[in-house]
């Protein structure tokens, strides 16, 4: 008995953690994709219902706006903050004296909370006290800024405030990357006269593909995710115009009881996520693989 | 036409003429994304410090003409009247008591299930780690029903100790990640010299490994100080009233207007809110940006 509690004692100790993910990940996944397909309101039903809930999902107003803002959001997030940290990473590699203090400062604001981050731009974009007033007491008297409260642009505000905070990491990413380049290939591209500009453009940045990859990732990651932010920014508004797929499925959930039209948004927000991570991880692990 | 050398010479000149010139262009871009990131900071900062009467008369850029702390006193401690006065004191405890035994747990875990996977291989126990890492990835609403559920059931719903499961449980898949990838590059030789010498699986551990450890210890602690501090998710989801974390009471306090709109008080509550993981981020930065890019999985 001993013995054997001796020989298995790698395996006992990691039981209990795995044991743990397996029950509260993918068991509570199972579950919440089981309720999906059934008819559950304020409280779970386990009667199978079929695919209903997933056509009431897609015939609501409210998850189509939460879906587009997604889309929109993504983009721009993840195009905007790849274009700053490219541009910041780059200039921060040529021999900049202050290179260390500017990169604390880039980078601060991911220690911060979103809700932190969109208290202090909920006050800034604030349309009558905000930025507004700065350029109005500067003079551009007719200068407008109300994208807080209007409907067609609020969506807006949470890239602003996301990019803000995002950027910076992106900018980190691709630093360590361009630390990485050998220096021998830059020395030997500017003795064939080629131009800086062209060394970066041509060279460098396709060398820096796996970067760009995981940074794609993550971006995406973060935006499909984003709740706090909004909660904290706009809260979902005006009306439901800056609606996002975590509020739309914590609002059914915790507000609406309708727990099994939440489950259903909740499997497409997993079933998203599965697409982007599974490939990645696959050609990360491979590429790891492969280098050993 | 002037002689060759001092041609060379005017077109080396207007060379590093040029070279000066993007030097400088480059200081300027640098330094207005500087600006751009440090402002609002310095908003938050400068608002806080304001009256209201001197909010409405100047701008978000103008210095406050005295440096007035009232409304750091009223963030932190509240007005002193009883009856809906949401104030940071009791919800930053709150936090404190919820963000250090959930780092200890799932840190100490983790350091256990990375020794495991490196040191003492068994069949299978790729299939485990690759079900840790995707535990990283999962979008949190697929298991919020579920849990909340469970938290009910074990009637540890709208508590601290709740909180405390919920982050060590889900914070699991990160440190065994950051655990796993940093032993790797142990050798192996000294566990075998030390198995050698008699040394059992717990010895090895506290003995040979974590003497070594410091240095991922000190990125996983930052790594889920910072996460579970700035969490609001769970926190909104599983707790309300007095045992909300300082997230979601920063929140409350921010929507709950009871009277005039005092955003003085916002600013300094938000700033008290983000003050913890700024001091880590300041004094730590490096092991900070080590989790970050850990934490982008290279598995």
């Amino acid at each position: 008995m001993i013995y054997w509690i001796q020989k298995n004692l790698p395996r006992i100790v990691i039981s209990p953690s795995f044991a743990v993910i397996l029950w509260f990940v993918y068991g509570f996944i199972l579950w919440t994709i089981y309720i999906s397909f059934t008819k559950s309101k304020m409280l779970p039903r386990y009667e199978f219902w079929g695919t209903k809930q997933y056509f009431r999902l897609w015939s609501n107003m409210r998850w189509y706006t939460a879906v587009e803002n997604l889309l929109i959001f993504t983009i721009l997030f993840v195009g905007i903050c790849i274009l700053i940290g490219i541009l910041l990473s780059i200039f921060l590699d040529q021999k900049i004296r202050a290179e260390g203090f500017l990169r604390t400062v880039y980078l601060y604001p991911m220690a911060l909370s979103f809700i932190v981050t969109g208290t202090a731009w909920k006050w800034m974009l604030n349309p009558t006290m905000g930025i507004q007033k700065v350029f109005r007491d500067w003079g551009f008297t007719n200068f407008t800024f109300d994208w807080l409260v209007n409907r067609d642009m609020s969506i807006y505000t949470i890239v602003i405030a996301a990019v803000w905070q995002s950027s910076g990491f992106v900018m980190a990413l691709f630093l360590a990357g361009l630390r990485s380049v050998d220096d021998e290939i830059v020395k030997a591209a500017k003795i064939d006269g080629a131009s800086l500009y062209s060394i970066y453009i041509t060279i460098i940045l396709p060398m820096l593909r796996p970067v760009f990859m995981s940074s794609i990732v993550i971006l995406l990651h973060i935006s499909i995710k984003s709740y706090d932010l909004v909660i904290a920014l706009t809260a979902g508004g005006p009306g439901t115009s800056s609606d996002m797929p975590a509020i739309f499925m914590t609002q059914m959930a915790f507000h609406r009881s309708e727990i099994g039209l939440a489950s259903a948004s909740a499997v497409m927000m997993f079933l998203t996520v599965l697409a982007i991570v599974v490939p990645y991880l696959y050609s990360e692990l491979r590429r790891q693989d492969a280098a050993r | 036409m002037p002689p060759v050398d001092l041609q060379i010479e005017s077109l080396e000149r207007s060379a590093s003429r040029k070279r000066t010139f993007y030097r400088w262009l480059l200081f300027l871009v640098l330094g207005l994304f500087a600006l751009y990131y440090l402002a609002p900071l310095y908003v938050m900062i400068v608002t806080s410090l304001k009256s209201m009467e001197e909010i409405r008369q100047g701008n978000l850029m103008t210095l406050p003409g005295e440096f007035l702390l009232d409304a750091w006193k009223i963030a932190w401690s509240g007005r002193g009247y009883t009856a809906g006065d949401v104030f940071l004191r009791p919800f930053f405890w709150n936090s404190t008591k919820m963000v250090i035994p959930a780092v200890v747990i799932s840190t100490f875990l983790g350091a256990l299930n990375g020794y495991v996977l490196t040191k003492w291989r068994f069949r299978g126990d790729n299939l485990i780690f690759l079900l840790f890492l995707f535990g990283c990835f999962i979008p949190y609403q697929a298991i919020l029903l579920p849990m909340a559920r469970t938290l009910g059931i074990l009637g540890i719903s709208n508590s601290i100790t709740g909180l405390v499961v919920v982050h060590s449980i889900y914070g699991l898949s990160f440190t065994t990640l950051f655990f796993r990838n940093y032993y790797v590059s142990i050798p192996d030789e000294m566990i075998k010299a030390a198995r050698i010498d008699g040394a059992g699986f717990f010895k090895i551990f506290f003995k040979v490994l974590l003497p070594v450890s410091a240095p991922i210890i000190v990125v996983t602690v930052i790594w889920q100080f910072t996460n579970i501090w700035n969490d609001f998710l769970f926190g909104s989801s599983f707790s309300f009233g007095e045992a909300a974390p300082i997230q979601v009471a920063l929140n409350n306090m921010v929507l709950t207007s009871t009277s005039v709109k005092q955003y003085n008080v916002d600013m300094a509550a938000a700033f008290i809110a983000g003050f913890p993981t700024l001091v880590v981020y300041i004094l730590a930065g490096k092991y900070f940006i080590r989790g970050l890019t850990a934490g982008s999985v290279k598995g």
